[in-house]
């Protein structure tokens, strides 16, 4: 299973705003052994159309994903929610199309979310990665409920030499992001990622470690703006780092 | 944060979000309620029972019509009288007319959402006829002159320096805020108005069609007084809300106790089987069944599922949107994720377009719903009638600068090359906004609501794209394929 070649699916938001998340990604699978390679045709999976209700031109990310990834041994993403749209809204925008659904359902098995691929697949929870601080995990909508990936993340974290994870409350309380309701609704998306802060803060942790980027953006535009000094990592960051103490 | 053109549901929630009452008791309500039903359902003795609940809802929906026929039969063969009513204005006419037959002057009502959708209040009130409510609840929002905004804590907006206050002003007493004071305030007051009642109106929680009786549940014992102590009882349920069989009662019953408030039973469960025996005097029990819509919802396999609710509040116990804006946002009878999917398919998909956008799809009420209503499928199956308008929902298309907006990007994200383009304008583009912090904390337009209260990381010089580009660099022929799609850089 550790040699087949993993290709990797690099959301969008992560390409064009958080490449460092994608090496991480890259540095922790070659620390690993596991080779990988990147479909540089790859764009967007869909989900913001998707979400905001058109079809259409989601399917028509879809289709693009799937001529991209179709000879994929396995498909590896660093975003929860980006591995949900795959597994669960590809069969429903093809429902009624047999062939494509087929494609789709068969792409969709072989895609996986970071964590749940390295726990789940390889069997793995310690990944030679040390960090040396305290942190709190957010869990990620489509992440826990959508793919009930909860544990998964918090083993890696646990297996980080120096790694000490603190529980924040209410760790799986959507964040307020949810696409464009950020921007169409910002009143409300505010006072749900600041509850969110205050949580993190009542912690104590040093940093918050999540598994997708689009929360994570949130919550690190609102500590910015509020002017909290607590760090905003990816698990992958984390998992990237091997001896070089906290931080990126 | 005051942009020109907010919508009724933003105003109302930026309101929601800023009363210190509400945000209390909605938080400590959620933790109690909401977190308390979700590790309930973790513990249940019989997991599978939610399961079960659920298939025997839906196969209640496929057989509907003659379900609601075979307790129309019963119904009637015990004396009650059934009207189905194909409108919200039907259902009004035909209690008014049941009001002015029995020369009602007083109406008392139970706690029913059903009465409020099809706005049977006011319809009394202007034929001269004094309506009470008699849920405490609906009693004090009913004397705040606001509409309730929770489904089973209808006034948790108000704290008790405000009913307080409310009840010196309306009731006459001495101010207090001691809640058994004011409780036994208002039950005095209510007493006097069971007991004068000439009808009473409540709604219906289940209805048998094996039995023929409708159940009714309360805490408060108020229900009780309300059906048998006038002499005319009216019950008005929503077409959806029966249930085949006895057996199926029961367990639909004990689900919906749980998800309310965690109780295995409610204090009270009120079984109404026709009018009452009483000799020397008239009793009358009406069934009006509401259609209002739920035909169209029955009809279509996008939404039949959302007839499965058993109206128990759970959802609204859980959803973080919800816990922040409160039930007045919603506008409508019913609120939280229950009612932003049933509001837009009972009253219009374009009326209600901020509820079917205003959430974040974040999957809790999914979760923590008795029957496990998949309530997210059918916002975003709503968002798609936005998208595109649809005649079968008499749907305009909401947005259409949106609608070109997605289309552009499905331009883009079909054309690797023409995207990686972009993605460098865009980069270019923002330059401008780029502050000391490496944050982009200003943006124009529709962006606005993201930089009005967070900062933005700027797009990155270097894709991750370019980047593994420049450390793996093409071998001859794939290279020549890639650089005809990708228009990557060489750097
Ligand atoms: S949708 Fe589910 S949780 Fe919400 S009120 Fe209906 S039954 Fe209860």
């Amino acid at each position: 299973m550790a040699n087949t070649t993993v290709s990797l699916f690099i959301q969008c938001l992560v390409d064009s705003m958080f490449p460092e998340v994608g090496e991480a990604m890259v540095t922790l699978f070659d620390r690993l052994g596991i080779p990988c390679r990147f479909p540089p045709d790859q764009t967007c999976c869909g989900q913001p159309a998707f979400n905001s209700g058109y079809r259409r031109e989601a399917a028509d990310a879809a289709r693009h994903f799937i001529a991209v990834f179709e000879d994929a041994e396995v498909i590896v993403c660093p975003s929860g929610s980006c591995v949900h749209m795959v597994r669960h809204a590809y069969p429903l925008l093809f429902a009624d199309e047999p062939a494509m659904l087929a494609r789709a359902e068969a792409v969709a098995a072989r895609t996986f979310e970071l964590s749940q691929y390295l726990v789940d697949q390889l069997g793995l929870v310690e990944v030679g990665a040390s960090y040396h601080g305290t942190v709190t995990y957010h869990d990620s909508c489509h992440l826990s409920r959508g793919l009930g990936v909860i544990d998964q993340p918090r083993q890696l974290l646990k297996g980080v030499e120096g790694l000490t994870l603190i529980e924040m409350r209410d760790s799986d309380t959507c964040c307020g992001f949810g696409g464009t309701f950020s921007v169409n609704y910002p009143e409300i998306s505010t006072a749900m990622v600041d509850t969110k802060i205050d949580n993190i803060l009542a912690s104590g942790a040093g940093a918050v470690v999540g598994c997708d980027i689009s929360c994570l953006m949130n919550i690190l535009g609102r500590l910015s703006r509020r002017g909290e000094p607590v760090q905003v990592l990816h698990l992958a960051q984390v998992l990237a780092g091997a001896g070089q103490g906290g931080g990126q | 944060m005051n942009r020109p053109s907010q919508s009724n549901y933003t105003r109302e929630a930026i309101k929601g979000i800023a009363s210190t009452t509400l945000q209390t008791n909605l938080r400590s309500f959620q933790e109690r309620l909401g977190q308390g039903a979700m590790r309930m359902w973790v513990e249940l003795a019989d997991p599978e029972k939610r399961r079960r609940v659920k298939a025997s809802r839906m196969r209640t929906l496929d057989h509907l019509d003659i379900i609601l026929a075979s307790l129309a039969e019963k119904v009637r063969a015990r004396g009650g009288r059934v009207y189905f009513a194909e409108t919200a204005q039907d259902a009004s006419d035909y209690i008014l007319a049941v009001a002015r037959k029995n020369q009602v002057k007083r109406v008392v009502k139970g706690k029913s959402m059903t009465s409020i959708e099809i706005g049977v209040d006011p319809v009394l009130e202007a034929a001269g006829i004094e309506v009470v409510e008699t849920d405490l609840g609906e009693y004090i929002v009913q004397l705040a002159g606001e509409p309730p905004s929770h489904i089973i804590a209808p006034c948790i907006h108000l704290d008790r320096r405000q009913i307080g206050r409310l009840f010196a002003d309306q009731l006459g007493i001495d101010y207090s805020e001691d809640p058994p004071t004011l409780t036994r305030a208002a039950r005095h007051a209510l007493r006097e108005k069971l007991l004068s009642a000439e009808m009473g109106l409540t709604g219906c929680n289940l209805a048998c069609a094996e039995t023929g009786q409708i159940s009714l549940v309360s805490n408060e014992g108020n229900i009780r007084m309300a059906t048998t102590m006038p002499p005319v009882h009216v019950a008005v349920m929503g077409m959806e809300r029966v249930v085949a069989t006895m057996a199926e009662h029961r367990e639909t019953l004990q689900l919906l106790t749980r998800g309310a408030v965690l109780q295995k039973i409610s204090t009270y469960v009120s079984f109404v089987g026709g009018p009452a025996d009483t000799p020397g005097e008239t009793r009358e029990f009406h069934l009006v069944i509401v259609d209002n819509g739920r035909s169209k919802i029955l009809a279509d396999p996008e939404f039949r599922e959302v007839l499965a609710c058993i109206r128990c509040g759970a959802c609204l116990n859980i959803c973080p949107v919800y816990g922040k804006i409160g039930g007045h946002a919603y506008a409508s009878a019913y609120c939280g994720p229950i009612g932003a999917v049933v509001s837009p398919l009972l009253e219009g998909i374009n009326k209600h377009a901020d509820l079917c956008k205003g959430e974040t799809l974040c999957g809790a009420c999914k979760e923590v719903c008795p029957v496990e209503n998949d309530l997210p499928r059918m916002l975003s199956a709503l968002r798609h009638k936005l998208a595109y308008g649809s005649d079968q929902w008499d749907t305009r298309q909401m947005n259409p600068a949106e609608a070109f907006a997605f289309r552009l990007w499905r331009h883009l994200v079909t054309r690797p090359a023409l995207y990686r383009a972009g993605l460098r304008l865009a980069a270019l583009l923002q330059r401008p906004f780029i502050g000391k912090n490496r944050m982009i904390s200003r943006m124009v337009g529709p962006a606005a609501g993201w930089t009005d209260s967070r900062d933005l990381p700027p797009i990155a010089r270097q894709s991750f794209a370019a980047r593994w580009r420049q450390k793996h660099p093409p071998t001859p022929d794939v290279a020549k394929k890639t650089a005809e799609n990708s228009g990557e850089e060489k750097v």
